[in-house]
């Protein structure tokens, strides 16, 4: 059976979508940092790590719990991660950038250096999940539906997962989209590129 | 899990490389057959008061051997390093870089120094990607993988998939990374820095050495195309996360422990048929022993191990290409390259170093890399001859 999409979820303009329906609006004006607090605290994630994280993985993994917690169904221990975006970690480069330019004053921080890799976010959602399984970061220009779709369907195909958490997570300087979608060989909505570019929109 | 039957056969050749010890492939083995490293003192200021140990591309030799590529357009140092590994095989290829060649580039932080520059969309790594496939004529949209450490030998994997199932019918890896500040001060605060050349698996080792290199390597379901003598099958491959830590290994090596494992099924190769293993090795405390646990818990430990970044230094997003392509030549030739830096035995297990260069008969490769964010990578090479068409 080829994969069909089974759930999914947005966050973007201040609000949170799970399967199309509005979860979620932040207050009027929030910046990304604040607006995704509000989302944390709003969906008790009740995970503390959460505050230590970069802008890129706060996204990532709001986005996939509310994906993975919202929905009725096991987890599969060998679902795959593929994630996506732009701008890889630029927040959190500009900000161990900035430290290290500051002459005599410079001084570099461990706890930013470590999330200046964008497929640290697939490592903090592969251990909230405990999901031993495979992961891979990509960057493209754009969101780009024709690669998570040729990928996802090789990942599934080659069993190498039974199931895979797809997605587009980006964000820099308060911009910021996030798409995160479940695929499986299983009945669902099609899995083409006109139905992702719908479900981004 | 069953694995799936009558997968599509995919073929690499044509590795090339551009490192400090050469700008193309001859010149890097050559070094190696003298027994050379890349490995030098460096003194700049900029990045540390006292001199330090690196691994840095003389960038007059670079401009003196892009100079001779005729491509238009600014390019970076970086891009030049890609464009210098890459020139080999756009010329071997140039018949098939239609729309059904696919282009990989692996790379952790790409043209890092752009934050600090004026042109500031240098920084994208979609931007590097874009400007590469246009000056070597890919009309494809490039891929790009940014998996930490484990990219390089990613990429080759991604690659395998994407041909197996039918979207590509070749494909171009090229991987690069620079030494910058930005990394080097960044493991400077995690004080994971040798203050001596990296000794992998060894007693006194102390941290890791940095490096800067580029690679490349051509993926095709077509051996016909092949012109080189030897070549290798990827015939096993799989990428699985510790779920432990995001900036530290797991301690029983579980996730290189399953990627391994899956590779290994997936090729139906057992323990003692694979001939050398090319590992990560990069000279921390906690990765030697880290990879000393998941080879023993596949019971590789008498097969020959040698890590490559006492020659090399930690290439980042290029590592695992890197090592690939030299391991793979190497093997060409029936030798395993010298594991540099080990004399005693660090590790709580047994691992087979192979510290001096060893003529075996090689036909199995296994590749091996783990990274930040709990990556781990594994992927069989099987040589094949052209004899054998």
């Amino acid at each position: 059976m080829e994969n069909n999409i089974i759930h999914y979820c947005n966050i973007k303009n201040n609000e949170v979508f799970l399967d199309g329906k509005k979860l979620y609006s932040g207050q009027e004006g929030d910046q990304f940092l604040d607006f995704i607090k509000g989302v944390y605290k709003n969906f008790e994630l009740n995970y503390p790590k959460f505050y230590k994280m970069d802008p890129l993985c706060k996204l990532a993994i709001t986005a996939s719990s509310i994906l993975l917690d919202g929905i009725d169904q096991d987890i599969d221990p060998d679902m795959g991660l593929l994630l996506s975006n732009k701008s890889s970690c630029y927040d959190v480069d500009v900000k161990h950038q900035d430290s290290i330019s500051q002459g005599e004053e410079s001084y570099a921080s461990p706890a930013n250096f470590v999330y200046t890799l964008p497929n640290i976010a697939l490592g903090e959602i592969s251990i909230k999940y405990k999901l031993r399984s495979e992961n891979s970061f990509f960057i493209f220009e754009g969101f780009n539906p024709e690669f998570l779709i040729d990928y996802a369907n090789s990942m599934t195909k080659l069993r190498k997962s039974s199931s895979v958490l797809c997605g587009w997570i980006e964000v820099k300087e308060n911009v910021y989209n996030a798409f995160m979608f479940l695929v499986k060989p299983e009945a669902g909505l099609a899995f083409t590129k006109e139905n992702l570019l719908n479900l981004i929109e | 899990m069953n694995l799936p039957q009558n997968n599509i056969p995919v073929y690499v050749a044509n590795g090339n490389c551009v490192t400090p010890l050469g700008l193309n492939l001859l010149d890097n083995v050559q070094g190696i057959l003298d027994g050379r490293t890349a490995i030098e003192q460096v003194k700049d200021e900029n990045l540390q008061k006292e001199p330090f140990y690196g691994a840095v591309i003389n960038k007059d030799w670079l401009e003196k051997a892009y100079s001779k590529l005729e491509y238009n357009g600014d390019f970076s140092t970086l891009e030049k390093m890609m464009l210098l590994a890459l020139d080999d095989i756009v010329k071997t290829y140039s018949d098939h870089l239609d729309d059904k060649c696919g282009i990989i580039f692996s790379s952790t932080k790409g043209n890092i120094d752009a934050l600090t520059q004026d042109n500031k969309e240098a920084y994208f790594l979609h931007y590097l990607a874009k400007k590469i496939s246009k000056a070597i004529g890919i009309p494809s949209e490039p891929i790009v993988l940014s998996n930490a450490c484990v990219s390089g030998i990613m990429a080759i994997s991604v690659a395998k998939r994407l041909i197996q199932t039918g979207i590509y019918n070749h494909m171009i890896v090229v991987g690069g990374d620079l030494f910058s500040k930005f990394v080097f001060s960044g493991f400077q605060s995690f004080q994971a820095i040798s203050s001596q050349p990296c000794k992998p698996y060894d007693k006194a080792r102390d941290g890791i050495t940095l490096g800067e290199a580029a690679a490349s390597i051509f993926v095709t379901q077509n051996r016909d195309l092949i012109s080189s003598e030897s070549y290798y099958e990827v015939i096993g491959d799989s990428s699985i996360n510790d779920a432990n830590h995001i900036s530290g290994p797991s301690r029983t090596g579980e996730g290189l422990f399953q990627s391994i494992r899956n590779a290994m099924q997936e090729a139906k190769v057992k323990s003692p048929e694979i001939d050398c293993i090319s590992s990560h090795g990069t000279a921390t405390n906690f990765n030697d022993e880290m990879e000393a646990q998941a080879f023993n818990r596949v019971a590789l430990e008498t097969i020959p191990v040698f890590s490559l970044k006492a020659i090399y230094g930690h290439t980042l997003g290029a590592a695992g290409l890197l090592e690939t392509v030299i391991s793979l030549n190497f093997a060409d030739k029936n030798l395993i390259p010298p594991s540099l830096g080990y004399k005693d035995h660090g590790l709580t297990l047994p691992l087979n170093i192979n510290n001096e260069i060893q003529k075996k008969e090689i036909n199995t490769v296994l590749k091996t890399a783990s990274g930040f964010g709990g990556s781990n990578t594994a992927v069989l090479f099987k040589k094949c001859k052209s004899d054998g068409k």
